[in-house]
C-alpha cells in the first residue's frame, strides 16, 4: 500500500500542497516549466541549474521561480 | 534620376562600434521589450529599431498561465543581446537579488541596474543605486547602471566600476525629451565609460538631440510601445539615432543670430 504524502510549500508567494519527495526538477516538471527556462530561488539561495536534479523540494520551503518578460 | 556620382558609404562605415564592457554594438540604439500591445508586434518594432541590444525584466512566472508571457519564446537570445533590468526594485538588497537571479538565466554577466527611490516619479536612488553597482561590479557583473542627470553621481558610477552610465534624459515613461542637454553633455565629457542616455525620450526628435549631445547611445521602450505605430516609429527612432550620431561626429556649423547668404552676392546684374 502507498499513500502519498504532501508537504507544504510556499511556491511564488503561494502556499501550495505537493507531493513529498520531488527534486526540483521533478517539481518543475510538474508545473509544466522547461528548467532551462526558469531561475530558481530556494530558500533565498539561488540553485544552480545543474543541481535541480539533486535537491528535493521539503516541508515548509520557500520556492521562488522567476523568467524573463517584458520590460524596459 | 540616376544614380549620384560618388560615394555610396553607408553610415555604419562613417561610425565604429559602439563597446560597451567588450562587447561591440553595430546599432546606438537600445531599445526595451515592455508595454507592447502584443508580442507580435513587439518583435516587429525591435526589428524595426535596429536594435541588437534589447532589455528584459525578472519576474516571477505566473504558475496559471505561462506561456504567452516569457519573452524568451518571442525573441531568441541568439538574435539579441539580452540585458536584464532591476526594474521595479526600491533598494539595494532588491536590486542585488534580481540582477543575480538574471545572471543565474546563464545569458551573460550584464545588468540594466535601476534602483528607484519615488513611486510618482520614478527617479534613481542615487545612494542605494551607489551601494548596488559597487557590490555588483565585484562580483563580476558588467553593470550599467541607469542614474540622474548628475555628473558627481555618473562619475561615482564610474569608479564603482560601471560599464556604462545611463543618465536619464528625463522621466521613464514621460516622453519629454531631454531637459538637461547641459548636463548631459558635461556627464559625456567626464566620463570614459560609454554614456547611453536611458529614459524620457518621447519621439524621433528627441533621439536626435539625444545623440547630437555627443553621448554613445539611448535606450527606450515607451517612445515605441506607446506610439500609435511602434513598427513606424521604431524605424524612426532607428533614422533619429544615426541622424543624431553623424551630426555629432560630422560637427554642426555654429549657429548664429543673423542670416549669412549661402549664394554669391558678388556677380549679381545690375
Amino acid at each position: 500500500m502507498s499513500t502519498t504524502v504532501t508537504i507544504q510549500v510556499r511556491v511564488n508567494g503561494k502556499e501550495r500542497d505537493i507531493e513529498s519527495g520531488q527534486t526540483i526538477h521533478a517539481f518543475l516538471e510538474s508545473l509544466e516549466l522547461h528548467p532551462g527556462m526558469v531561475v530558481v530561488e530556494l530558500n533565498k539561495e539561488i540553485l544552480a541549474r545543474d543541481t535541480y536534479g539533486e535537491n528535493k523540494v521539503q516541508q515548509g520551503d520557500t520556492i521562488e521561480l522567476v523568467h524573463f518578460v517584458g520590460g524596459g | 534620376m540616376t544614380e549620384a556620382a560618388g560615394t555610396t558609404v553607408t553610415a555604419d562605415e562613417l561610425d565604429v562600434p559602439l563597446d560597451i564592457g567588450g562587447v561591440e554594438f553595430t546599432s546606438r540604439l537600445i531599445v526595451g521589450t515592455g508595454k507592447y500591445e502584443n508580442n507580435e508586434i513587439m518583435v516587429d518594432a525591435i526589428r524595426a529599431s535596429g536594435a541588437e541590444m534589447v532589455t528584459v525584466a525578472v519576474r516571477r512566472v505566473d504558475l496559471d498561465r505561462t506561456k504567452e508571457e516569457a519573452i524568451l519564446h518571442h525573441l531568441s537570445p541568439d538574435d539579441f543581446f539580452l540585458l536584464a533590468n532591476t526594474a521595479g526594485c526600491y533598494t539595494a538588497e532588491d536590486a542585488i537579488r534580481y540582477a543575480r537571479l538574471a545572471r543565474a538565466a546563464g545569458f551573460n554577466e550584464f545588468v540594466k541596474l535601476e534602483v528607484i527611490g519615488d513611486e510618482r516619479t520614478l527617479l534613481p536612488d542615487v545612494q542605494a543605486t551607489l551601494v548596488a553597482a559597487k557590490t555588483l561590479a565585484d562580483e563580476g557583473f558588467k553593470v550599467m547602471a541607469y542614474t540622474n542627470d548628475d555628473l558627481i553621481t555618473a562619475l561615482r558610477l564610474e569608479d564603482a566600476g560601471c560599464v556604462a552610465v545611463m543618465p536619464l534624459a528625463s522621466p521613464i515613461g514621460s516622453g519629454l525629451g531631454v531637459v538637461n542637454p547641459y548636463s548631459i553633455r558635461e556627464i559625456k565629457g567626464r566620463l570614459e565609460a560609454p554614456v547611453i542616455v536611458d529614459a524620457g525620450v518621447g519621439t524621433a526628435s528627441d533621439a536626435c538631440v539625444t545623440m547630437e549631445q555627443g553621448v554613445d547611445g539611448v535606450l527606450m521602450n515607451t517612445a515605441l510601445a506607446a506610439a500609435d505605430d511602434p513598427v513606424r516609429m521604431s524605424h524612426a527612432m532607428r533614422h533619429a539615432v544615426v541622424a543624431g550620431r553623424l551630426a555629432f561626429l560630422a560637427g554642426r556649423m555654429p549657429s548664429r543670430e543673423v542670416a549669412v547668404p549661402s549664394s554669391p552676392t558678388r556677380g549679381m546684374l545690375d
